[in-house]
């Protein structure tokens, strides 16, 4: 069957998804910590890490174990090597950081049904290598990582007049807590999708013109 | 999207129907048991390795945590000793002891105490608001007050840890004991913006007077309280700083 075949190692199983197949702007899955815990650029990168981490540990078992985990019980056992993750992770950020750890709340345990990582797992992790899994997984973990920095740092700077704590906007910028508040997620992360969309979009038709222009010169 | 990616897809359900739609004679029961038993084993004893190795660090960071709370209310302390007060005995915190029934008392460099920090927790507009205040024996009064913990609305509720009309409140606070000295005189409460008449009120922060009235709440039941017991083992403490 051709879905069970593996796939070349190339730059595109990296590239893939920082960009093509960003888990937030291409896919738009995990909106429920995106928009959550992205207040603070703090609070974003910090979300990022930590689902970077069970990303790349979780889907790396899965691939090791595919051969041995039997169709019936796959999701069983992945929700089982996921939720150990999780659980370490959660000691290891109230161990670095209990600030970090209050501001993040239930949303670090919630990672376990993070669709990202389920998704990476079923569709990729489970049959393909364990270096191709490693390698993507590292791909997509940047891309999500990024894409939570994206907001945290727009919604930070205009909802707090700060970037990672450290003011700097003029004390007389009256900050727009808004943007610090459930809708300011919504509004940023909308902006973003504009944005990529309007660049995806003008490289397209450019391509189509040169296209064009191609063969009209012929 | 090009070919190349499209058996990156979620395709795992329309698997997984395939899968299940071919007669399946032999369910890998043996299978199945093991390699589910298995992984809950190594990830159960995981569990358990990345708690115990981080079991230290995380006590330590609330340790940290706390001290500068209690610092933060008591600047003037030079030393800080942590306490149990029960109804008629005093004991040295221990590691476990529950963080509400736990009071830090400040002492000089001479010995004397200069306050006694303790927590109380009430419900706000989101979550439950914890805060850290220091009590003053020699003024009855409370004459700090920060929040720890907290969850409510940034621009609105969160001007309970700056808005500086509010703080000004907890420069003297009046928790005077009453003629027995079971409880407080005067129940602390927080009354509508610009209404403040007595010492033992708390003028409300117009806009989030449910966050003000959750800090008024916090504070009168701890001090209903540790007032009392403080007062009744003052000398104890007292001799603690020594």
């Amino acid at each position: 069957m051709a879905l069970n075949q593996e796939e070349p190692l190339t730059l595109d199983t990296f590239v893939r998804g920082i960009w093509k197949e960003n888990p937030v702007f291409v896919t738009l899955l995990g909106m429920c910590p995106t928009l959550a815990v992205t207040n603070s650029a703090t609070n974003a990168i910090s979300m990022g890490l930590a689902t970077f981490f069970v990303l790349l540990c979780s889907n790396v078992l899965v691939s090791m174990l595919r051969k041995v985990i039997p169709k019936q019980v796959r999701i069983a056992v992945y929700i089982v090597l996921i939720a150990s993750f999780v659980t370490v992770v959660d000691y290891a950020i109230q161990a670095i950081s209990l600030e970090v750890y209050e501001a993040l709340g239930a949303f670090i345990q919630l990672i376990v049904v993070n669709c990202i990582i389920l998704g990476r797992a079923e569709a990729y992790a489970s049959r393909q290598t364990v270096v191709s899994t490693a390698i993507n997984s590292i791909g997509t973990g940047i891309g999500f990582t990024v894409a939570l920095l994206c907001l945290g740092v727009v919604r930070e700077v205009l909802g707090a007049g700060t970037l990672f704590g450290v003011q700097i906007l003029p004390g007389n910028f009256q900050p727009w807590v808004l943007m610090l508040l459930p809708p300011g997620g919504f509004f940023v992360l909308a902006g973003w999708l504009l944005l990529i969309d309007f660049m995806k979009q003008r490289k397209e038709r450019k391509a189509l013109e040169h296209e064009g222009v191609a063969a009209h010169g012929r | 999207m090009s070919a190349g990616s499209s058996g990156d897809l979620p395709t795992g359900p329309a698997g997984a129907e395939m899968s299940v739609a071919t007669p399946a004679v032999t369910v890998p029961v043996v299978a199945m048991i093991r390699t589910m038993g298995l992984v809950a084993l190594i990830c159960g004893f995981a569990v358990t390795l990345a708690y115990q190795w981080t079991k230290p660090y995380v006590e330590a960071n609330q340790r940290i945590t706390t001290a500068r709370a209690v610092s933060a209310v008591l600047p003037t302390a030079a030393t800080q000793k942590a306490f149990v007060l029960g109804a008629d005995e005093v004991k040295a915190a221990a590691p476990d002891s529950a963080p509400e029934e736990t009071v830090y008392v400040g002492y000089d460099a001479a010995g004397r105490i200069v306050g006694v920090a303790a927590r109380g927790a009430s419900r706000g507009y989101a979550d439950l608001v914890h805060v850290m205040y220091a009590y003053d024996p020699q003024c009855a009064c409370i004459n700090a007050m920060k929040v720890v913990k907290m969850n409510e609305t940034p621009g609105i509720g969160d001007g309970v840890t700056k808005d500086p009309g509010f703080l000004e409140n907890f420069a003297a606070l009046d928790v005077r004991l009453n003629a027995d000295g079971s409880a407080l005189a005067n129940r602390i409460v927080t009354v509508k913006h610009g209404t403040k008449r007595e010492a033992w009120q708390i003028d409300a922060i117009s806009g989030a007077t449910v966050t003000s009235k959750a800090i008024g709440r916090a504070l009168d039941q701890s001090a209903q309280r540790v007032v009392p017991r403080v007062h009744r083992h003052l000398a104890e403490l007292e001799k603690g700083g020594q």
